[in-house]
């Protein structure tokens, strides 16, 4: 057993800690937030700094580091602000299915200036009236001369507005639920058409649209590996991910808590600190140990990907465990803020709404409890 | 024992039930997200009585009683929770200090248009950094000659941008006694008084419809009868009548709790048409079942505090039961039924992200779920 993080990884996390705490003003948080703006200054330099895609390897811009140091840096960008944090974590959102399972060409093409910050990726799989987990899309995709026919609607596709490839699950063919295809179609003038999925109460920078593919044309060197395996990448792309978010949900649960124990023990009532009371100090020292249990199942989740390739009940049990933390965290601390607590001038209320958006990212909480109990009962 | 509502209280809940249904419920969104004050609602809810539900005919009220007024707050809030804290600051709070307290003269002056819903009230009782600590209050008003001349600020005060609103009722110190006491009373203070400012419109996470602002005295001069009540007793008074406004959140979070159990069994019915199973399974039934429970649980308190209080009886314990009980659940049902929703429920679009925004504020105003448990554990305690 070794609980220590590497060196290089305590360097990374005190590198991402310092540039968030720089670079992420809060009036300006503040303005993206309300205005459902993406912060796509703050990427750039973050970008420049190498903190977007270091998983990726060298040649495509990254730095071939593992999913543990990406998720350090998650959580601090997320720790600082939970708002601009989520934004910049999802902005090479979907990448991994390139970076797992693309071509050499198209690792080459497009992993770069994800990177960089001049492109943000995203990844369209949920349908209206989805009726069964995602074993079965209504988007086709059909061979069309050397390449694929796209018709069918996504919807609350991240990054959808920003430039940059999307991959776009389909099915091949409608009678056979393995049949699934990942197809990466560029956003360009004749693509699909748009529309803002409307304001949505947290992760506000993160521009969500629904999708409608009206014979999308994409070329044959945009599937993703093989015809048949889209099923199988996005369950392994989703792996990644729940630790991701999980991580998004730790950060968010500390930042919070970071700033409600500086309040209780500054605020004056009844002539003490309210760090006094009893009923602030069980509440701090709940919030303190449901970060560490979350942190802990998190870190190991992200450890165990990288050195035994995954473990799918690490995987839900952390992204429940995270996210279900990040909401009570934030919730406890609004309430040791009071009434401050919800006027936004105060910083900490985007906490409790960014936190309740992790919740229901990929799966909501009774939906992986439910997950998880098909694990561990098996056919009975 | 009986638990039937009487045929007047019934009406009230009908009238206010149908209200909300044809009048506010199709507004709500809307007035959240532009953060216009509903004025019209505002008059139509008057010319129907609801603000005097609980006062004497002579003082334009409806000769009801405190159950009924509950009633309609519950219901009210069912479609927008700013309009059911609009009845309960007017009415639970500044109508009842007035009525409570109050002289002939001042009842005729300002309960009567209260009563009646054509003025609005507010009350100040919170400052920067008198909060929980209601007694910790800086602001000063000082007897100079025929007037009190008051200094000071107070903060997050409900209500007070209304163009409608008459009235403010605040605390202040208004003398230092020999032993070193200082007196804290209660004052009216006319919106409009000379050196009475109010601050910016608060940017709140939720509840945008009601009108919070931070409100200024500086050298604000009142006349000397606009003092309420006994000089020595202004804190009791206003601590008194907040009781009854305990009961009022809960109502309010009786109603928005109902309100996310109405939006949970439509939503579940529709999207789950396509998923059977999931109504024939347990995680969202049994959910829905406990939704259903808490909702009864915290109408059930808030009735019965609302009762004791018509009775005249004690209704502390009761009063903060069901503000403590009611509010906390309600924050909970909220976030439970956003997680049916999945996604969706976080788009603006969906009324369940409006009431879950709201809900945590009522754990907080009015008194934080720690001063409700304070007030309960000091009575159990002796
Ligand atoms: C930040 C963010 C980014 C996203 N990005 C994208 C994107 O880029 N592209 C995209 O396509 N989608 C995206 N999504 C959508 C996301 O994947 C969906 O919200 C999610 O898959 C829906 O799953 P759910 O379990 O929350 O809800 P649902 O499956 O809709 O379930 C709703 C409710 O039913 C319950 N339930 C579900 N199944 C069962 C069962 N078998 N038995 C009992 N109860 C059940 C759930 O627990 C939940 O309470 C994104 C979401 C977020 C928050
Ligand atoms: C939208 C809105 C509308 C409002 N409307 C009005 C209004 O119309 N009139 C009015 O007068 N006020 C109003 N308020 C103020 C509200 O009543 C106060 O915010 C509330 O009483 C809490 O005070 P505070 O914000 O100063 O928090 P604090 O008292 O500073 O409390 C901070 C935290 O410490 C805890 N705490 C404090 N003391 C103790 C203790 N002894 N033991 C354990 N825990 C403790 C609290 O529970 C809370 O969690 C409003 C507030 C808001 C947000």
């Amino acid at each position: 057993m070794e609980f220590n993080l590497s060196e290089e990884q305590v360097d990374i996390q005190k590198a991402a800690r310092e540039f968030a705490q720089g670079e992420f003003d809060p009036d300006e948080a503040s303005d993206y937030d309300r205005n459902g703006q993406f912060p796509l200054k703050i990427l750039k330099k973050a970008c420049h700094l190498g903190f977007i895609g270091m998983h990726f390897p060298n040649r495509y811009g990254g730095q071939d580091l593992g999913l543990l140091e990406n998720i350090l840096v998650v959580e601090e960008f997320c720790r600082q602000h939970s708002g601009i944090g989520v934004a910049l974590g999802l902005s090479d959102f979907g990448s991994e299915m390139i970076l797992r399972f693309g071509s050499e060409d198209q690792k080459k093409r497009y992993l770069p200036p994800i990177a960089k910050g001049e492109r943000v990726s995203s990844l369209a799989y949920m349908e209206e009236d989805q009726t069964d987990g995602f074993s079965f899309f209504s988007t086709v995709a059909i061979r069309n001369g050397d390449g694929y026919l796209i018709n069918g609607k996504k919807i609350f596709v991240v990054n959808g507005t920003l430039p940059g490839p999307m991959i776009v699950l389909c099915q091949l063919n409608k009678a056979r639920s393995e049949d699934q295809v990942a197809l990466i179609v560029e956003k360009n003038g004749d693509g699909p058409v748009l529309s803002m999925m409307g304001g949505q109460i947290g992760m506000r920078m993160v521009p969500m649209v629904s999708l409608t593919y009206n014979d999308i044309k994409v070329p044959q060197g945009n599937l993703i590996g093989n015809e048949g395996e889209g099923r199988s990448q996005f369950v392994t792309f989703l792996n990644e991910m729940r630790i991701e978010a999980a991580a998004m949900g730790v950060g968010i649960a500390q930042g919070a808590f970071d700033l409600a124990l500086t309040y209780a023990r500054q605020r004056v009532q009844f002539g003490q600190k309210i760090a006094s009371f009893e009923a602030i100090r069980n509440k701090l020292a709940d919030m303190v140990t449901r970060i560490e249990m979350a942190r802990s199942l998190t870190y190991k989740a992200a450890w165990d990907l990288d050195r035994n390739g995954g473990n799918i009940l690490l995987n839900y049990m952390a992204k429940m465990v995270s996210a279900e933390t990040a909401f009570e965290v934030a919730d406890d601390a609004v309430h040791i803020f009071g009434g401050y607590g919800y006027i936004v001038e105060n910083q900490i209320e985007h906490f409790y709404r960014d936190a309740r958006m992790v919740n229901v990212f990929g799966e909501s909480g009774q939906t992986q409890r439910l997950l998880i109990a098909d694990r561990i009962i098996g056919k009975i | 024992m009986n638990f039937d509502l009487t045929d007047e209280q019934k009406k009230v809940r009908d009238m206010a039930r149908n209200f909300t249904t044809k009048v506010i419920a199709p507004r709500a969104k809307e007035m959240d997200r532009t953060g216009e004050y509903p004025y019209d609602i505002m008059a139509q809810m008057a010319s129907l009585g609801m603000m005097g539900i609980p006062f004497p005919k002579e003082y334009g009220g409806g000769g009801g009683d405190w159950v009924s007024m509950h009633l309609c707050i519950e219901e009210i809030s069912r479609g927008d929770v700013s309009l059911g804290a609009l009845l309960d600051v007017t009415t639970s709070v500044a109508g009842n200090e007035i009525y409570s307290f109050g002289t002939e003269e001042q009842k005729q002056k300002w309960l009567i248009p209260l009563a009646q819903g054509k003025e609005i009230g507010a009350f100040g009782l919170t400052e920067p950094d008198a909060g929980s600590d209601t007694a910790a209050l800086k602001t000063t008003a000082a007897l100079e000659g025929e007037e009190w001349v008051i200094n000071g600020s107070k903060q997050f005060i409900t209500n007070t941008g209304l163009d409608n609103a008459s009235i403010i009722i605040i605390t202040a110190k208004t003398r230092v006694e020999q032993s070193g006491r200082t007196t804290i009373s209660t004052l009216i203070v006319p919106k409009g008084t000379p050196g009475f400012t109010l601050g910016e419109r608060y940017e709140k996470m939720a509840f945008h419809a009601s009108a919070t602002h931070e409100v200024f005295f500086d050298d604000c001069r009142i006349p000397k009868g606009y003092l309420l009540g006994d000089i020595y007793e202004g804190l009791a008074q206003h601590l008194s009548v907040l009781q009854t406004g305990r009961i009022s959140v809960a109502a309010i979070s009786t109603g928005l709790a109902q309100a996310c159990l109405d939006e949970a069994l439509t939503y579940t019915t529709k999207k789950y048409q396509f998923r059977q199973s999931l109504l024939e399974s347990q995680t969202i039934p049994f959910k829905l079942a406990d939704i259903a429970m808490m909702i009864e649980l915290s109408r059930t308190i808030y009735l019965k505090a609302a009762w004791l209080k018509d009775q005249g009886r004690d209704y502390t314990l009761e009063a903060h039961f069901a503000k403590l009980f009611a509010t906390e659940t309600a924050k909970k049902i909220a976030s439970d039924v956003l997680n049916m929703y999945g996604l969706f429920g976080c788009l603006e679009k969906y009324p369940i992200s409006r009431y879950f925004k709201v809900a945590k504020l009522f754990e907080i105003v009015e008194g934080t779920s720690e001063m409700q448990r304070l007030v309960i554990a000091r009575k159990l305690l002796g």
